[in-house]
């Protein structure tokens, strides 16, 4: 039986994780796979941390990853990153913008913020960190980030072709909007 | 443009189980839908609403409405569905547990949305037991595929068996996506009423007879589940044999696809003899199951025979692979490279411009606060609010804060205030009122009228003036129906109007009689400014007073270093002026003019 690929997608509420994890299970269905994702409503919406798990492969069970099976991690903020940093498979890579969102337990002054280029060095974390405002400020969006994301990912998934990647971007963006995000997307890949 | 999905009568799509019930529903013919909204329930009939218009679907003041409508539609000859989160179902248990004995004319299916794991709820409990109690068919599916399948096979066997089935799915079905083979929508003729009284009244020698028909008809279901296509045998290494359903059974699969399953998409009734077969043909047996240990009790009290399972894994929380792969055979988790890292944790917030913000806020200056209620609003409790107290369940907010009046007198709880939303307040707390005018307590009751059933996504409700498919409907007057309950002391107020609201308070604090005020502005979600307008900081006049921080807007953080708030373009809400009024020293401002 072939690998299953195991994907998480990761952040804070409203950054666009679970547009994100529909245009990842398009295309990797869009590629002859089977998939299934699993995330979160409710309470997360309002602003909380937010999460997609993505899986796809010939036959797939589990609507989770396991703890140490995941072979990227994508995150919008990068201390979101850290906190699924354990279900990394030993192969497996973090992407991250190098975005800071503080929570509120940091803004009301409970809780500080980690350092966490400090953790990932530390710690030896395979990461790519993307500078992605500059990229987004540079593509004129701010909205693409999670595109730039999945470009980045795109490398590390080479069972889905750059057709069914652009496919399921148009799928999924409104048709004026499609160009900047396929130029995103084009960008996080070539990081 | 999209198509609608009611325009697709075969292929494949990938939906999310909630997805796949409204269209398992759509296919199977079914005319009518009442339901309120619960996570993680609340797509089925979003999902009706904007897909699949065959089907009349409305929002119900509450889930026990929601339920004596879909009876009266089933009476009335056509195929219902109802829907509800998990303790949605204890608030419609009257008419569910009676709704047995009647059974159904027009099939019924109602799906109970359960939450193990609390991601969004207020309990973990389990309605497989609520299916056994009240004596109907229960079915779990466990993809996306079978929450669309077992809809249709519902729907037979309520009009077979003449019963309603309880469609018991849990978040991780609910909201997780797969891809599914669809087809038509095969029409059902709606058979029309008829007057039937035995079968419809349930007075004493009519009940009796019902209760007879009901066991009867459990015995025949039974039997009907030994070859049912909801239950199978996979036969695979004997020396174990794991008796699961739902979402477990995927796990199962997927960490021990060598071992021998019994998947049970029927939980009640048992099909006992099919059970029987399997456990004779294995060594041990072993149970998976998220929630109680429904299944390992049940059957191993059948047969009394030996059988592990919720000891090894958990009655508390999910289940997930780990767990199942660590409970069969004792197996070892999956190397971890990196070991979990201790992290500030990102709990839920109001949003930027929420009009919550501004009652709590004030609450929370003037020391006081609230007993709570389910919504948004619950997030009153988080720092730096700390400005709820209490929250039992649907409505409770006003009923408790009577109770604590008539435990220690008000004069021991001079600052505490019920805080409920409106749709919650015509869901279910408008009898805790009624309550409080009858037996004469003195509190101040605050419904926060946000014109939106918010926390769930944002759907009407009676007050908002729209129906569930958006289109015009009477609105509510809740002055004039707080006014009718018999409250002498009604006020509305704008919430981001700090002065004001601080001024509604004191007033009603100092008042000896009951009073309401309502707060009244609508939620975020309810609609999009015409102008981008951003709160901005004149640095000069800022003196570091960080009292616009401790708003808790999502908006506002802190630059530790310049020692200067910082405001998010992304997030600043274009009509919320909140951190212009709190600045003691006019360092921030915003330009209001023209933005609605």
């Amino acid at each position: 039986m072939s690998k299953i690929k195991n994907i998480i997608i990761c952040g804070t509420g409203g950054q666009g994780i679970l547009m994100a994890s529909e245009v990842l299970c398009s295309a990797a269905w869009r590629s002859g796979f089977q998939v299934k994702k699993s995330e979160v409503h409710g309470m997360a919406q309002r602003g909380g941390s937010v999460s997609s798990h993505v899986r796809f492969g010939e036959k797939v069970h589990s609507v989770l990853v396991e703890k140490g099976a995941a072979d990227v991690i994508l995150s919008l903020e990068k201390m979101e990153a850290l906190r699924w940093a354990n279900y990394l498979s030993p192969d497996g890579k973090l992407i991250t913008c190098d975005l800071t969102i503080e929570p509120m337990t940091v803004n009301t002054g409970s809780a500080v913020y980690p350092d966490v280029e400090k953790i990932i060095e530390e710690k030896a974390i395979p990461n790519l960190m993307i500078p992605v405002m500059e990229i987004a400020q540079e593509l004129g969006n701010l909205r693409v980030m999670n595109i730039v994301l999945l470009g980045a990912a795109s490398r590390h998934l080479p069972e889905i072709s750059e057709k069914c990647w652009f496919d399921a971007i148009e799928e999924r963006v409104p048709a004026k909007a499609l160009e900047v995000n396929l130029e995103a997307f084009k960008r996080g890949k070539a990081l | 443009m999209r198509k609608k999905l009611n325009e697709v009568n075969s292929g494949k799509l990938f939906l999310s189980g909630n997805e796949a019930i409204a269209r398992g529903a759509w296919e199977h013919g079914v005319h009518f839908s009442s339901s309120y909204p619960g996570t993680p329930s609340t797509e089925i009939m979003e999902t009706i609403g904007k897909e699949y218009p065959e089907i009349d679907a409305q929002w119900a003041p509450n889930e026990k409405v929601g339920m004596e409508v879909i009876a009266g539609a089933s009476f009335g000859g056509a195929r219902v569905l109802s829907t509800m989160k998990h303790v949605g179902l204890n608030v419609a248990a009257d008419p569910f547990y009676t709704l047995s004995y009647i059974g159904a004319t027009g099939g019924i299916v109602i799906v109970s949305a359960d939450d193990p794991g609390v991601h969004s709820s207020q309990n973990e409990q389990d309605n497989r037991l609520m299916g056994r109690a009240a004596k109907v068919v229960v079915l779990e599916p466990s993809d996306s595929q079978e929450a669309k399948d077992f809809t249709g096979i519902a729907y037979e066997i309520s009009e077979m068996f003449d019963t309603p089935v309880l469609l018991r799915v849990t978040t991780r079905i609910c909201h997780s996506k797969s891809i599914v083979e669809v087809g038509p929508r095969v029409e059902v003729p709606v058979k029309g009423y008829t007057k039937d009284i035995a079968k419809r009244v349930p007075i004493p020698a009519n009940a009796r007879k019902m209760h007879s028909r009901v066991v009867a008809r459990l015995k025949a279901l039974e039997e009907w589940g030994y070859d049912s296509p909801l239950n199978r045998i996979e036969m695979g290494d004997k020396s174990i044999g794991i008796i699961t359903s739902g979402i477990s059974y995927q796990y199962v699969k997927e960490v021990h696809p060598e071992v021998s399953v019994l998947k049970l998409g029927m939980t009640n009734p048992l099909p006992w003899r099919l059970i029987k077969e399997f456990i004779d043909q294995v060594d041990n047996v072993m149970f998976v199951e998220e929630g109680e240990p429904y299944l390992e009790e049940r059957i191993r009290s059948q047969f009394l025979i030996d059988g592990t399972g919720s000891e090894l894994m958990s009655v508390e929380g999910e289940l997930n692979p780990e767990l199942v792969r660590k409970g069969i055979r004792n197996g070892e988790s999956l190397p971890l490279t990196f070991e979990e890292i201790a992290l500030p944790g990102r709990p839920p917030t109001l949003c930027a411009g929420c009009p919550h913000r501004g009652a709590f806020h004030t609450l929370s200056k003037m020391k006081a606060s609230s007993t709570g209620d389910i919504g948004c609003y619950t997030l009153g409790l988080m720092p730096p609010y700390n400005a709820l107290e209490t929250v039992v369940c649907m409505g409770a907010a006003i009923g408790v804060l009577a109770g604590i009046e008539k435990a220690v007198g008000r004069e021991e709880m001079p600052k505490l205030v019920s805080a409920i939303g409106e749709s919650t307040f015509v869901h279910s707390g408008i009898t805790g009122l009624i309550d409080m005018v009858y037996n004469g307590n003195t509190g101040t009751v605050m419904i926060m009228d946000n014109s939106l059933t918010a926390m769930t996504g944002g759907q009407e409700n009676p007050t908002t003036g729209k129906n569930l498919r958006g289109e015009p409907a009477p609105a509510l007057d809740l002055v004039k129906l707080v006014s009718a309950c018999g409250v002498k002391h009604v006020r509305v107020v704008d919430p981001h109007d700090l002065p004001e609201m601080k001024r509604a308070f004191q007033e009603e604090f100092d008042r000896e009689e009951l009073s309401v005020i309502i707060t009244k502005r609508p939620c975020i979600m309810q609609y999009k400014p015409k102008r981008k307008t951003i709160a901005v900081l004149d640095p000069d006049k800022c003196v570091h007073c960080k009292i616009c921080v401790k708003l808790g807007c999502p908006a506002i953080s802190w630059d530790a270093e310049k020692k200067i708030p910082v405001i998010s373009e992304i997030l600043c809400w274009p009509n919320c002026n909140l951190c212009v009024q709190v600045c003691p020293k006019d360092a921030l401002s915003k330009d209001l003019e023209g933005v609605v």
